[in-house]
């Protein structure tokens, strides 16, 4: 937290300074966090960009063209490298990318994607700050949201490597499974501290031993 | 709780969802040659069907997209599911008979073939223009 050299600039101190919209739970998280059954984290300050374009489109080819793809259907993810697509909608898409892809450390993800859009129907707009992502890992994971989400997670249904948006705990998310049990959550960052604490009551169970 | 099938994401919790309110409303051709009472009742008015009901239906937490669906009044039965901008089915529609006081007669506001009906509040001698027969295009959007 506390710079211990001088920033260079003020603009790298800025960065410094930024506090993500979970940053009050971090102890919470590490003490809430059950080792080997279920673990939650915030993954601070990815790169997301919210994309509107018609797949169809010429636009629509030339983003595809540096997104890796833009995802058909529903619950369907694309991407190339780190960068993921989410489909959040038919014309609508939510990039996701390291925070080292953010213009603000350099990447050129978001200037990459309003070139290839150009001058065609749809939208690239910086959604970095919109959301913050939570990842719930371990063989408990499931059952953590089972408790606030109506959607089947069970593994036969919900493959990895899908994203769905919906509610988890009365809050609208993106959940996005991006392995066998470990799931990423997307929530706006004012809902990010109520979600937090949602989970971390949830999974307090989990941390007392199982009654037989 | 409502299961609705949303024609894009499938299957999901009515929470999910907004409601529209009824369907099949156009949008008055030359609102400017209405007089207030039929604007009024253009922007106000809506049918309280008992049985099958044209209605709008938002999927807000996941597409996004605007639906229309044919729903029963009394059972809640989700008759049919049909995208925004085509005409209510028939089939679907002459599904129930009810009993009840409500007149299940298809009138103008559930068949998107007119303005909402005047008929039974309207002042004579105050309509200058007939109201518009067609929606213009993307206005039931």
């Amino acid at each position: 937290m506390a710079e211990t050299a001088a920033p260079a600039t003020s603009y790298e101190k800025n960065l410094s300074l930024r506090v993500s919209p979970a940053a009050q739970l971090r102890a919470d998280f590490e003490t809430g966090s059950v080792r080997g059954v279920v673990e939650i984290s915030e993954v601070a300050f990815l790169t997301m960009v919210g994309l509107r374009v018609n797949r169809d489109s010429d636009a629509g080819q030339r983003v595809a063209a540096v997104t890796g793809g833009l995802p058909a259907t529903c619950g369907s993810v694309t991407g190339t490298g780190d960068s993921s697509v989410l489909w959040l909608g038919p014309e609508e898409f939510l990039v996701v990318a390291p925070r080292e892809a953010h213009e603000s450390l350099g990447g050129g993800l978001i200037q990459a994607l309003r070139e290839a859009l150009g001058d065609g129907a749809g939208q690239v707009v910086d959604l970095s700050a919109n959301r913050t992502t939570f990842e719930l890992t371990g063989p408990r994971a499931r059952a953590v949201l089972e408790k606030g989400c109506s959607l089947d997670l069970h593994p036969r249904v919900l493959k990895a490597g899908t994203a769905l948006s919906t509610e988890v705990g009365n809050i609208p998310v993106v959940l996005w499974k991006t392995g066998e049990e470990t799931f990423r959550l997307f929530p706006r960052a004012s809902f990010a501290d109520f979600l937090g604490r949602w989970l971390l009551d949830a999974m307090r169970e989990y941390a007392s031993p199982e009654v037989p | 709780m409502l299961l609705i099938s949303c024609p894009n994401c499938g299957s999901r919790d009515e929470t999910e969802f907004h409601y529209g309110g009824q369907a099949h409303v156009p949008y008055p051709e030359n609102p400017n040659e209405l007089t207030d009472r039929q604007w009024a009742e253009y922007l106000f008015y809506r049918d309280n069907t008992k049985g099958a009901f044209a209605e709008r239906w938002l999927h807000s937490t996941g597409c996004r997209q605007w639906f229309n669906m044919l729903r029963d009044t009394v059972t809640y039965d989700i008759q049919a599911i049909y995208p925004m901008g085509t005409p209510r089915p028939d089939a679907a529609g002459q599904l129930t008979v009810e009993t009840g006081t409500a007149s299940l007669a298809p009138d103008s506001t559930t068949t998107g073939t007119a303005a909402p009906s005047t008929s039974g509040t309207s002042i004579s001698g105050t309509s200058t223009t007939p109201a518009s027969t067609t929606a213009p295009e993307g206005a039931t959007k």
